[in-house]
């Protein structure tokens, strides 16, 4: 036992700080695809509620298509045809350059897709449980179509989506694992290479496990206090 | 579309297909046996089955599930000399019967807590009316409280479906030929990026069959939920 708490050194004989490296990409690629996935989401959802026949069309496909097909393969989809499509756009200029997608960059994206096409959903119902009645009295007041969003019907909403987008949060958290097949030093990446290197699977791939569903209950920990101050104007019963 | 590729291919990514719904279909039903002595054990007035079973399901739905696959598929090697003393290392030295045992495990877990919801969601006024009928818990349980616990969870329960469908392209990870599986060896061989459009469609053509059939099934069994005019 003292010989595996061994492995969790830092240093160059342990494994402690590649861990935490991993760790801190894992942090990293989830924090960063957050906000584009929410700002996405929330867009796809106004799209799907657009007086535009297109708009709504697009946006209805957007979300059918990712929420169809599995993650994994979004992934590979956005890695592989963003490096073909970046390459064409770079060979129209000068040739015989080759470019790399960055693995981080294409999980960012993939990711951020496949989130808001379930957040889309969640701000749309979101959107439907705030009543008709407060965006028609601040239009009555002269507000604009940003500022009756802004200031009145975005701020009642957030109460209504949280428990749904939150959940999404902790399932983004984990799909960020997905990414280590593209080569992404984050956390099971890492992990991987230490099994490679000690030859102690069950050990390594417990602490990893670990350090995952540490990070959910941080989140949710995080997510009671957000809750918490949306509700801050409810009546406590 | 190129007709060799899909001549080539295409019966690969179908026999892919077959696996993929063979291993969904055997994990989500091995997961739902299991789930129900976890539900129970959720809702169990011991503080300890109560603790078991949260911990199990906070790990198996904290934890990535390609982290889980990891842990037991390469961890199984390093067990191997218990294993094959216990006669079970035939069963783990098997990628399928690893991905089968793991994929069970999470969605038991993701499943307990469907059965919980909806067993909690019943009327407390349904279990003593079979109380003063004279039923005992086992009977009570089966026949009164479990029907009507699935049928409300039967939407949560379509989802789960759904992802599982969506998350047993991991299964490609450990070597499994799945259509994920038969997809990449296609694209390794060819490098012809419409492969993997090709099994995206076929995936979303799935999940979409699966989500049509809940959406009718669904309508039909809370038929009698609904108004006449409804129907």
């Amino acid at each position: 036992m003292g010989e595996l708490l061994g492995y969790l050194s830092f240093g160059p004989s342990g494994w402690g700080d590649e861990l935490l490296a991993g760790l801190s990409i894992t942090v990293t690629l989830f924090l960063s695809t957050l906000p584009i996935g929410l700002v996405l989401g929330f867009l796809i959802a106004l799209a799907k509620r657009s007086p535009n026949p297109t708009l709504r069309i697009f946006a209805n496909a957007y979300t059918t298509v990712f929420r169809g097909v599995p993650e994994l393969l979004t992934l590979f989809i956005i890695f592989y045809g963003g490096q073909m499509a970046l390459q064409w756009f770079v060979d129209l200029f000068s040739s015989g350059i080759v470019v790399d997608l960055n693995a981080f960059f294409a999980g960012m994206i993939a990711l951020s897709f496949v989130f808001s096409a379930y957040a889309s959903e969640v701000f749309l119902s979101a959107l439907n449980a705030v009543s008709v009645g407060q965006a028609e009295a601040a239009r009555a007041l002269g507000l604009g179509r940003f500022r009756t969003m802004q200031k009145v019907v975005f701020p009642q909403l957030l109460r209504h989506a949280l428990p749904g987008l939150s959940n999404l949060s902790l399932i983004l958290q984990k799909e960020t694992a997905l990414v280590s097949i593209l080569a992404l030093d984050e956390l099971l990446r890492h992990t991987q290479i230490a099994v490679g290197a000690t030859k102690e699977p069950i050990f390594f791939f417990s602490i990893a496990c670990a350090l995952y569903v540490g990070l959910a209950f941080l989140s949710s920990l995080l997510i009671k206090q957000i809750e918490n101050w949306t509700d801050r104007g409810q009546v406590r019963v | 579309m190129d007709m060799e590729l899909l001549i080539k291919y295409g019966p690969k990514m179908f026999d892919g297909l077959l696996v993929t719904l063979q291993l969904v279909s055997v994990s989500l039903l091995l997961g739902g046996v299991l789930s129900l002595p976890i539900a129970t054990m959720r809702l169990s007035s011991n503080k300890f089955f109560r603790g078991i079973s949260y911990a199990y399901v906070y790990f198996f739905r904290g934890s990535p599930l390609i982290a889980q696959l990891f842990l037991v598929y390469f961890g199984a090697g390093q067990l191997r000399p218990f294993l094959q003393d216990v006669g079970l290392w035939g069963f783990f030295r098997d990628a399928w019967y690893c991905t089968i045992f793991v994929f069970s495990l999470n969605t038991a877990a993701y499943q307990a807590e469907i059965l919980r919801g909806g067993i909690q969601a019943i009327h407390i006024g349904q279990r003593e009316a079979a109380k003063s009928m004279g039923l005992g818990p086992f009977v009570t349980f089966f026949k009164v409280i479990l029907p009507q616990a699935l049928i409300s969870s039967l939407r949560p329960y379509g989802n789960e479906v759904i992802l599982m469908i969506k998350g047993s392209a991991i299964a490609s990870v450990v070597t499994i030929f799945d259509l994920m599986g038969a997809t990449k060896l296609a694209f390794s061989r060819t490098f012809d990026f419409e492969i993997y459009l090709i099994a995206a469609l076929i995936y979303l053509v799935v999940v979409e069959i699966i989500r049509f059939i809940w959406d009718k099934m669904d309508r039909r069994l809370t038929r009698h939920l609904r108004p006449l005019s409804d129907q």
